[in-house]
């Protein structure tokens, strides 16, 4: 599968990433070589292969649905770039 | 007192500690003078903690007074800056984090610092541990101490750098596709990469969370032992963490070879292999076999396709793990934002480097519409048939031998342009990782310019204890795991 331009493009907004249009051309090179090195798995019949999305077959555990992080709204706050009244601040999003 | 701390395993240390010959403030003091004094040049430490440090190592000496001494109660480490340290800068190697100070302390850390560890910094790596050469780092380069023009390895390659250097007694380090085990090969250290889920992932700044998992970095498979001996275990706070108990990885370190099957898979000595490298691991099968292993020819037909399963699944779990970077929480925001949308792109734009970048969006474009199916899910189930060869052939031997690396250490920008060869150097690490088998690397010998080459033996998931035995069991018969670089 090739890469062109507005791909780049569409996966960059997808990932919201500002890519510069003088950088696109470079990212459509790099992904085009990498994903033909992926392309040798076609190669490999898995029609019957179970996909596997963890190395260890554990269930996920469940625990009681309760606080325990205690409060820590202050400390938590404490690493935004911007705050104000125990709220993150950003730019207006609603005209 | 300590003119050169750098000479004692960590093993050594915790005796003398324990016969109170030497406190733990004078050891710690002599780490510093030493990381101070290296770490203009070598870069392993992102961040040096001299005050936490010092009255780490105070606290230890009145435990050691009062004969309460664990192993590691005054031993000073390095940790790599990927573990959350309450109220320590924790930048993951990369701008989006370059001012962030956790609220809140990993679980590595936390018994690490319980069992009276000290720590002396955090160690440099590969951004997001997204490298196989340290180079990505927003904090410089690290150069590895056997010959300052080359590469240490990646991603763990402060923490390899300061354990050859001398600059901590040992370091903790993360592996997702080999960023211990090879950048222990490429400095002469031992490194192991625990089973997917011995070692608690809980504040662990995520990579690719199926693969991701913390060791220990040493001079030694003993000391690997008493460090893992501390990390591992089960821990409600991760919910990929095995429930099942912890051996006594000291009481078990003298099992030796004798009578054990050690497999040799075939696909890891094919074309590829540099010549050194190939002669010194046949050094080494000889070596085992003196100790009593019967050494078994082995297949794992997948091998070759580890690459591109990796570079599938590992890309597409970093997208989304990283999508929390959005500068709005913590971290790095971009100046002056128009709008929200301006923030969250030049944010991340801004704020992650080339490398980073660039599996974003791999991972985000094998994730999207239309193309899930062909890669993401093609990779998961070649991901099963890689394990699945694991298992058949530890179903005739206990444990399987590998080159670490196909190379030693690589020059300095030698591959930084050309991502596919850069990923093309964990061909023998990352397959560990897709299995989420327990791997150590250990020093078995020099190349042709002295830069030290690194085997691994690989064992059944949770089988800690059968690697490390095999590791030491080797240590005491060779020399090569004693070797430091001259500084």
């Amino acid at each position: 599968m090739s890469i062109n331009a507005d791909t780049v493009k569409h996966v960059a907004n997808l990932a919201r990433l500002n890519i510069p249009e003088a950088e696109v051309g470079s990212y459509v090179d790099q992904l085009s070589q990498i994903l033909g090195l992926m392309d040798q798995l076609n190669s490999l019949p898995t029609d019957d292969i179970e996909p596997m999305s963890h190395a260890v077959d554990i269930l996920m555990p469940a625990r009681e649905d309760e606080v325990v992080n205690g409060d820590n709204r202050e400390a938590l706050l404490a690493c935004a770039p911007d705050s104000e009244q125990s709220h993150f601040r950003v730019p207006k999003i609603i005209e | 007192m300590f003119s050169d701390p750098a000479n004692l395993t960590l093993a050594n240390m915790s005796e003398l500690l324990k016969k109170r010959e030497i406190s733990s403030e004078d050891l710690t003091q002599a780490f510093l003078e030493r990381i101070e004094g290296l770490n203009p040049d070598i870069n392993a430490y992102i961040t040096i903690d001299r005050a936490g440090a010092i009255t780490a190592a105070k606290e230890a000496d009145k435990r050691l007074d009062a004969k309460q001494g664990e192993p590691l109660t005054g031993i000073p480490i390095g940790v790599k800056d990927l573990f959350c340290t309450k109220g320590i800068l924790t930048t993951c190697a990369s701008k989006i984090l370059n001012n962030f100070i956790p609220p809140y302390e990993s679980t590595v850390t936390s018994r690490l610092k319980g069992a009276g560890a000290v720590i002396l910094g955090k160690t440099n790596m590969d951004e997001f541990a997204m490298g196989s050469s340290n180079e990505t780092s927003h904090f410089g380069v690290v150069k590895n101490p056997w010959d300052k023009s080359r590469i240490p390895g990646g991603s763990s390659g402060g923490s390899a750098a300061a354990v050859s250097a001398g600059m901590g007694s040992a370091t903790i380090g993360t592996d997702t596709g080999g960023s211990i085990r090879q950048p222990a090969a490429l400095t002469g250290i031992t490194g192991l990469k625990p089973t997917y889920g011995r070692v608690s992932r809980f504040g662990m700044i995520a990579f690719a969370s199926s693969l991701d998992q913390a060791g220990p970095m040493t001079k030694t498979a003993e000391d690997a032992a008493i460090l893992l001996q501390a990390m591992a275990g089960h821990d409600p706070k991760d919910a990929t963490s095995i429930d099942a108990p912890v051996p006594d990885y000291m009481a078990n370190l003298g099992d030796g070879l004798q009578g054990r099957k050690i497999g040799i898979p075939e696909e890891y000595f094919a074309s590829g292999l540099s010549p050194d490298v190939a002669r010194v691991i046949e050094d080494a099968k000889k070596q085992l076999t003196e100790l009593g292993a019967e050494l078994v020819p082995v297949s794992l037909p997948t091998t070759k396709h580890a690459i591109p399963t990796y570079y599938i699944l590992a890309p597409a779990e970093a997208s989304s793990n990283l999508a929390r970077y959005d500068g709005i929480r913590f971290g790095y925001r971009c100046e002056n934002p128009e709008d929200i949308r301006d923030l969250f792109f030049r944010t991340r734009a801004e704020g992650f480097g080339n490398e980073v970048k660039r599996r974003i969006m791999l991972g985000t474009y094998v994730l999207s519409s239309g193309y899930y199916d062909a890669y993401y899910l093609k990779a998961q189930k070649v991901r099963r048939l890689i394990a699945d060869d694991f298992k058949a052939a530890f179903s005739k031997v206990d444990l399987l031998l590998a080159p670490t690396t196909p190379d030693t250490a690589f020059k300095l920008g030698e591959k930084t342009n050309d991502p596919v060869q850069m990923y093309l150097s964990d061909i023998f690490t990352i397959n560990v990782n897709l299995a989420g088998l327990p791997a150590i690397s250990i020093p078995c010998g020099f190349d042709k310019d002295n830069l030290p080459i690194g085997m691994q033996l690989i064992g059944r998931p949770l089988d800690e204890s059968g690697i490390l035995s095999a590791a030491h069991a080797y240590q005491q018969a060779t020399q090569w795991h004693t070797r430091s670089p001259i500084l």
